[in-house]
């Protein structure tokens, strides 16, 4: 199962590494990991989709908190969220295929950022599911690239972390 | 002044009498500026590692954070054993290392070694400090983390540089830390609940770990189980949260525990931790442990709650605190007959204490040792088959203490320790009992307790093997003997000689016994080499 936790942290040197160290340490596997800073230059909020069952969740929350630097953890998994990804893909575009990946682009609602004679470069913000899906559906033509943000995620509603 | 005088300074307010160290160039200006404390005593060692260990030894004894205090680069990575030692048995320490000049970082300049990044998995926190205005702050912020909440060491690695410049010393009187919070006191539906889960338990037990000396709570812990006729087990870091002759111990648990202690684990209808973490050495679980068996876990870090071991109720707080919340309430009082079941047992199950031939019996030599010296001894027991024959035949009396390094498992842990631990009871008697193997990764501290005049005694036990790693090929590799033999080792009488350190060597109980009357009253270090048969085992009996 893939759980969501949404962590407040110091925003000074070596706490990402800190956090990805802990991951690492205790065997947690980290499907993303996205981190920004927040209104208060002096704490970010990083975004940790991790799988495992239930128990790795727990330690993941309770080993999180352990860290001083880590002010705050909410696991956002069973709560409801608005959530995020921003993905950039350069596709190889000729002549023949191009009108397609343009289709795909207008069927998925996402924006053409850049193009060449040879690719096109796709911008797409949305769930993680819907970036996926546009991702397989351009496999069909030639992915030259991929860069993906991971998720980010925030309550719905007025409660805050 | 500059952030060498402002450190000292710190230290001295933070009420440091005892540093534990070795110099080097990058700590250079913090050891110019030691010199001129009168407040700080500096304890050279003879290698970096045995720096951070008596500073544990200081630690558990005093009950205050133990500092170390080495340089950059070899010096730092040096300390990181005794670090992960510290962590592994939530020992305060705060140590100190130098850094090179802070331009020059990441530079691979000569002595530099990325000391917070190696240490970050062993500390409890670490600082890598650019700014020496910010020195007693950090120095504060240290001593707070290191000692409260679980404590563990914390790390400040500090550039020369920033040693050298000057700053303003501002020292406050409090120093928050965002981020950290200690638990304290238990809330009270949770103890409620424990109460209800109490009062239907036919056969309750306590398994009380390191926790109970962590939050001091020796006492409000015997009053506990005395109340409500609990019978207690401990793991290897809870020996002596109970005298062992109390009528309610029943033992160690665990792969080298007491038959009775886990036994008495698989029948507990109800099992309450304390302060312990269920290592996997401590108790063999699941298969130990019945499914119906409710597992109530009260620690003061709720990361150790249902990691090793599915709970049924979790309390976090100060163990001190809680147990001192529960005895203010109306306890249920178990039923003897399940004690006295416990202790039936344990004593038709006998440890054998019969004579060897050509040698000395080491569970003889530890249960009579631990008689015969005073009664508020400190016992630190090395790794290996010494510490497992220490663990299961030590007569620990009220107020006596057993130092082991239990969660890392560290050689040439005792003869540190218990310099650390005399050092900071002047007035106990201080023993530090190794094998051949664990002795020969600390022999160069003699030196140290020679020129600190530190009254330790030692005793080495001889089977010039490396005896448990031994029993492990024997019992698991078909015997296949290889790399467990210690030919070559020197004489440890004569070595002591060359220390200028008295010393004998036992090679049966009469000798063993005689000696150990004379190593009870003899003034100054003295080392006492005791010959055991190559074959002898670790099972622990009753």
């Amino acid at each position: 199962m893939r759980h969501i936790i949404s962590a407040l942290v110091e925003n000074r040197a070596g706490v990402l590494s800190r956090i990805s160290g802990l991951f690492a340490r205790r065997g947690f596997n980290i499907d993303s990991l996205a981190v920004g800073e927040t209104d208060d230059p002096k704490i970010s909020r990083i975004t940790i989709i991790v799988n495992g069952d239930e128990h790795i969740a727990d330690q993941v929350t309770k080993q999180l908190n352990k860290l001083i630097d880590v002010l705050k953890v909410k696991s956002l998994t069973h709560i409801e969220t608005t959530r995020r990804e921003l993905v950039l893909i350069k596709v190889k575009a000729d002549e023949k295929q191009r009108g397609e990946i343009i289709d795909i682009a207008r069927i998925m609602d996402c924006d053409i950022v850049d193009a060449s004679h040879s690719t096109l470069m796709l911008e797409f913000v949305n769930r993680p599911e819907r970036v996926d899906l546009l991702i397989d559906l351009l496999r069909k033509y030639k992915i030259l690239e991929i860069a993906r943000t991971g998720m980010v995620a925030l309550q719905k509603g007025p409660d805050a972390i | 002044m500059n952030g060498a005088r402002a450190i000292v300074k710190a230290l001295e307010k933070e009420g440091v009498t005892h540093i534990f160290g070795y110099p080097g160039a990058t700590i250079a200006p913090l050891y110019d500026m030691l010199a001129h404390s009168k407040k700080i005593k500096h304890v050279l060692v003879r290698h970096e590692q045995h720096a951070g260990h008596a500073a544990s030894g200081f630690a558990r004894i005093s009950g205050k954070p133990g500092v170390c205090m080495v340089t950059s680069g070899p010096g730092a990575v040096n300390l990181l054993t005794a670090l992960a030692t510290a962590y592994a048995d939530s020992i305060p320490l705060v140590a100190i290392t130098g850094q090179v000049h802070s331009s020059l970082l990441g530079r691979d300049v000569f002595q530099e070694a990325d000391t917070t990044g190696a240490a970050e998995p062993f500390t409890k926190y670490s600082y890598l400090v650019k700014d020496t205005a910010a020195l007693p702050r950090i120095v504060k912020e240290a001593f707070q983390i290191a000692s409260t909440g679980r404590p563990g060491p914390v790390l400040i690695d500090i550039p020369v540089d920033v040693q050298l410049a000057e700053a303003a010393f501002e020292f406050p009187a409090k120093a928050p830390v965002r981020g950290y919070g200690v638990p304290g006191k238990a809330p009270a539906a949770q103890l409620t609940k424990f109460l209800s889960v109490l009062k239907g338990a036919e056969s309750p037990l306590v398994c009380a770990g390191g926790g109970i000396f962590s939050s001091h709570a020796e006492k409000v812990f015997t009053r506990f189980v005395e109340k409500t006729n609990i019978p207690v087990v401990t793991t290897l870091m809870g020996i002596g949260a109970l005298p062992t002759a109390h009528p309610l111990n029943m033992g160690q648990v665990g792969m080298h525990g007491k038959s009775t202690a886990n036994d008495a684990i698989s029948e507990a209808d109800v099992l309450i931790l304390m302060g312990a973490r269920v290592s996997d050495r401590a108790v063999l679980l699941p298969d130990k442990v019945k499914r119906k068996t409710k597992i109530v876990h009260i620690d003061i870090d709720p990361a150790e709650i249902g990691k090793n071991l599915d709970t049924s109720l979790s309390i976090v707080g100060n163990l001190a605190d809680v147990l001192r919340q529960l005895l203010e309430r109306k306890l249920p009082v178990a039923d003897d007959a399940w004690a006295a079941r416990l202790t039936r047992m344990k004593k038709a199950r006998a440890t054998d204490y019969t004579d060897r031939a050509r040698a000395v019996n080491p569970k003889a030599f530890v249960n009579y040792l631990s008689k015969k010296i005073p009664a508020d001894y400190i016992y630190c027991a090395d790794v290996g088959q010494n510490q497992l024959w220490s663990a299961g035949n030590i007569k620990l009396p009220e107020g006596a203490r057993f130092l082991t390094t239990g969660g890392m498992g560290t050689m040439g842990y005792a003869i540190p320790c218990a310099i650390g631990a005399r050092i900071a009871a002047p007035d106990r008697f201080t023993v530090a009992v190794c094998g051949d193997g664990s002795f020969q990764m600390s022999l160069m501290e003699l030196a140290t307790l020679k020129q600190h005049e530190v009254d330790i005694k030692i005793v080495v036990m001889v089977n010039g093997k490396l005896g448990l790693v031994r029993e492990i090929q024997t019992d698991s590799y078909a015997d296949n003997q290889i790399a467990v033999d210690l030919s070559g080792s020197p004489d440890p009488v004569a070595i002591a000689a060359a220390y200028g350190i008295p010393a004998e060597h036992v090679r049966n109980k009469e000798e063993a016994f005689a000696a150990i009357k004379k190593l009870a009253r003899v003034k100054g270090p003295y080392l006492l080499a005791v010959t055991v048969e190559e074959t002898e085992s670790t099972l622990a009996g009753a």
